[in-house]
C-alpha cells in the first residue's frame, strides 16, 4: 500500500503553470493519435487554399494574390480550431463528465481554457505550417518580409486576440448549448469571406472591413500580409502599427472577457445546479 | 466548530427551479433537501443510503463545491462550502459511479497524470503514485491502454486511482459501484476499506443505495428519503432498533385482486410494515411484525384470501428493514441489476 506520508500539493501560480499544460497535453497527443483530425484540419484547409489559387489564376487575377490566399489559407487552419476546437470545448468536457472534476480540482478553471487554447495554438500551427510550405512550393510564392520581429509580434498578438476569442465564446457555447452549433455553422463561412482570407480585407470596402476586425484574424491577416508582401498597394486596411494596436486591444478585451464569463459560468452553475454538471 | 469533524451540515437546504414547459399548476421548485443536520467524523467512513431521487447526490455536490445550498450551512473540514471553495478543493476528491471522464484518446497512465498535475503534483511524485495505486487496484497491466478501450469495470477503477491519487482528507464517493459486476465492486469496496484502515485520519463519504454495501462498509450511516434524514447511526445499532422485531419472508400462491402493503397492514393488527412483490405467479411478503405470535394471524389472514403458503422464513433485521421501517416502502434495487419487473406496492 502507499507510504501515509503526506503528499507535497502546488499551489498559486505554480499550479496555474501546471494546469495549462496538463490540459494542453491531451489535444497535443490526441491530435496526433486521431488522423482524421489531421484530414480535417490540414486537407481540408489545403484544397480551399488550391482552389482560389486555380479561380484566380484563371481569371487572370495579380499574381500577388497567389500568396495572398496562401497566407490566407494557412491562417484557415486557426480559424477553424477556434471555431470547432476551443468554442465548443466547455460544451463537450461537461458532456464527457470532465468539466465537473475540473470544478472540483483545485486546478484554476482559466487554467484549464488556457490550457485548451495553448494545446489548440501549438497543434494548429503544425497545420498551418504543413499548409503554408505546401501550397508555397506548390505555387511557386515568393515572399519578402519587411521585418520578422514586427511580424512575429503581430501573429502573437493575433493568437492571443483570437483565442482570447476562443475562450470566450467556450463560455457562450456551453450557457447555449445545442444552440452554439448553430451559430457555429452560420458564422463559419461569411467569416471566410469578411475576414478576407483568400482575398485583402480592403477590398470589402470600408464598412464591412471594419465590422470584420472584429474578427482578429482579419487585421492579423492583413498585417501579416503587408509585412510579408511588402509593398502591395491593394494592402493595408490599416497601417501595421494601427493594426497591432487594435489587436492588442482586442486580445486584452476577449481574454478579460473570459475571465468574467468563466467566474460567471461557475456562479450560475453553481447557484442553478446546471451546466456545469453531466445531465442524466 | 469542532475540529474532530471532518463535514458538518447545519439545516442544510437545497431547491431547485424547475426549467422547461411550464404549465399552470406544474411545480416551480422542487426540494431535493430539507433541514438536513449531518455530523462526519474524522477517521470515519460514513454512508448515506436512500432510494433514487432522495437527495445523496445533492448533499455531495454541496460538499464539493459543486452546488450552493438554498438554505442552511455546511463545513467540511471546518471550511465553509459557500466561502472557502478553493481551500475545500485541495483537500477533496469526487468520484461517481458511471463516470466516463477523461479522454479515450489518452492511456490510463496519461489520464490520471493530467488530474494529477491539477491536483499540483509535481511529476515524480504523479508517477511514483499513479504506478503505486495502479498495482492496488490490479491495473498495472493497464497503464498504457487507452481507456476508450477499458471495460466499465477498468474504468472505475481507474477513476478510484484518480480520487485518491491526490492524497485527499475528504473523499466522496457517489454510488462508487453502479453498474460493477460483482467482483469489480468487491475489488473497489476493498480498496476503499484498505485505504481507510492505511489512513485512519482520513474520512469517505460513500452514497449507495445497496443496502449490503452499506452494512459491510460504513461504520456509520444515515438514512435519507425525499430529501430529510430519518435516522443516523452505526449499521450495528440501526438493525438492533428491530431487534424486538420478528421479521419474516413469506412465497405465498396468488394474492387476489391488488394485494397492497397498507391492505395487509391494515388487516391484521400487529403488522408493523410490510412489502409486497408480485412475482412470477407467485407472491413475496416481507413482514415486520410486532411481536412472533402475529404470524398466526398472518397465515389465517392470507388463508382467508384464499392464498397458500409456499415457503416461510424467519430472519435476522437487515439494513432493508430498517429502511422499511422507517420509510414504509422498499429501497428499490437498482431496476439495471434486477431485471426481474418486481413493482413493490405501497
Ligand atoms: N439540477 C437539477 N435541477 C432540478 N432538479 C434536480 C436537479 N438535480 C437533482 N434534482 C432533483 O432533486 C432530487 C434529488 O436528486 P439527487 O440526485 O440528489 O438524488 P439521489 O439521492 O442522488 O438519487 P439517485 O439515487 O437517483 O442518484 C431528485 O428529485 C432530482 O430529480
Ligand atoms: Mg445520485
Amino acid at each position: 500500500m502507499l507510504p501515509a506520508e503526506r503528499v507535497q500539493k502546488a499551489t498559486g501560480l505554480r499550479l496555474f503553470w501546471y494546469t495549462i499544460w496538463a490540459r494542453a497535453y491531451p489535444r497535443i497527443i490526441g491530435s496526433t493519435r486521431e488522423k482524421s483530425w489531421l484530414f480535417f484540419e490540414t486537407v481540408l484547409p489545403l484544397m480551399g487554399t488550391a482552389s482560389y489559387v486555380f479561380v484566380y489564376r484563371a481569371i487572370g487575377a495579380p499574381e500577388a494574390y497567389t500568396g495572398f490566399v496562401v497566407l490566407g489559407g494557412a491562417m484557415t487552419a486557426f480559424w477553424l480550431n477556434v471555431l470547432w476546437a476551443m468554442a465548443s470545448q466547455l460544451y463537450w468536457d461537461k458532456d464527457g463528465g470532465n468539466l465537473e472534476l475540473y470544478v472540483v480540482s483545485p486546478g484554476p478553471l482559466m487554467a484549464i481554457l488556457l490550457g485548451m487554447a495553448v494545446g489548440g495554438v501549438l497543434m494548429t500551427a503544425t497545420r498551418a505550417v504543413i499548409i503554408l510550405v505546401v501550397c508555397s512550393l506548390l505555387f511557386n510564392v515568393s515572399y519578402q518580409i519587411a521585418s520578422l520581429p514586427l511580424l512575429i509580434l503581430i501573429f502573437v498578438t493575433t493568437m492571443a486576440a483570437l483565442y482570447g476569442m476562443g475562450m470566450m465564446f467556450a463560455s457562450v457555447f456551453l450557457a447555449a448549448g445545442r444552440e452554439a452549433w448553430h451559430i457555429s455553422n452560420l458564422l463559419q463561412e461569411p467569416i471566410y469571406l469578411a475576414s478576407g482570407f483568400y482575398f485583402p480585407v480592403k477590398a470589402m470596402g470600408f464598412w464591412i472591413a471594419t465590422f470584420a476586425s472584429v474578427i482578429p484574424l482579419t487585421l492579423g491577416l492583413d498585417a501579416m500580409r503587408q509585412l510579408i508582401f511588402a509593398g502591395d498597394p491593394t494592402l493595408g486596411f490599416l497601417s501595421v502599427e494601427a493594426e497591432l494596436l487594435i489587436l492588442l486591444v482586442l486580445s486584452v478585451v476577449f481574454i478579460y472577457g473570459a475571465i468574467k464569463m468563466l467566474a460567471k459560468l461557475e456562479e450560475i452553475g453553481r447557484r442553478e445546479g446546471r451546466l456545469i454538471e453531466r445531465r442524466r | 466548530m469542532d475540529t474532530n469533524l471532518a463535514i458538518q451540515t447545519k439545516d442544510l437546504g437545497r431547491v431547485y427551479r424547475l426549467r422547461g414547459p411550464k404549465r399552470k399548476g406544474d411545480a416551480k421548485q422542487l426540494v431535493a433537501l430539507d433541514g438536513v443536520n449531518l455530523e462526519v467524523r474524522r477517521g470515519e467512513l460514513f454512508g448515506l443510503l436512500g432510494p433514487n431521487g432522495a437527495g445523496k447526490t445533492t448533499i455531495i455536490k454541496i460538499l464539493a463545491t459543486l452546488l450552493l445550498p438554498t438554505s442552511g450551512s455546511a463545513l467540511v473540514e471546518d471550511l465553509d462550502v459557500t466561502r472557502d471553495v478553493q481551500e475545500i478543493r485541495r483537500r477533496i476528491s469526487m468520484v461517481s459511479g458511471g463516470e466516463t471522464s477523461g479522454y479515450g484518446l489518452l492511456t490510463v497512465e496519461e489520464n490520471l497524470w493530467m488530474f494529477a498535475r491539477f491536483y499540483g503534483l509535481d511529476n515524480v511524485t504523479a508517477r511514483k503514485r499513479i504506478d503505486s495505486l495502479l498495482e492496488v487496484v490490479g491495473i498495472a497491466d493497464r497503464k498504457r491502454t487507452k481507456i476508450s478501450d477499458l471495460s466499465t469495470g477498468l474504468r472505475q477503477k481507474m477513476n478510484f486511482v484518480r480520487g485518491f491519487i491526490s492524497d485527499p482528507n475528504v473523499v466522496f464517493l457517489d454510488e462508487p459501484t453502479l453498474g460493477l459486476d460483482v467482483t469489480a465492486a468487491r475489488d473497489v469496496r476493498g480498496f476503499v476499506k484498505q485505504w481507510m484502515h492505511d489512513h485512519p485520519d482520513r474520512t469517505v463519504l460513500l452514497t449507495t443505495h445497496y443496502m449490503a454495501e452499506a452494512d459491510e462498509l460504513c461504520d456509520r450511516l444515515a438514512i435519507i428519503d425525499r430529501g430529510k434524514l430519518l435516522a443516523c447511526d452505526s449499521p450495528h445499532s440501526l438493525k438492533h432498533r428491530l431487534q424486538q422485531d420478528a421479521i419474516f419472508n413469506l412465497k405465498v400462491g396468488p394474492l387476489g385482486p391488488r394485494p397492497s402493503r397498507d391492505a395487509m397492514i391494515e388487516a391484521v393488527p400487529g403488522v408493523r410494515q410490510a412489502t409486497v412483490v408480485e412475482q412470477n405467479g407467485h407472491t413475496e411478503l416481507n413482514l415486520i411484525l410486532a411481536q412472533e405470535d402475529v404470524l398466526s394471524d398472518v397465515l389465517a389472514h392470507l388463508t382467508r384470501r384464499g392464498s397458500s403458503l409456499i415457503s416461510l422464513e424467519k430472519r435476522e433485521p437487515t439494513l432493508e428493514d430498517v429502511f422499511i421501517d422507517l420509510v414504509g416502502r422498499r429501497l428499490d434495487v437498482d431496476t439495471s441489476h434486477h431485471a426481474e419487473g418486481e413493482h413493490a406496492a405501497g
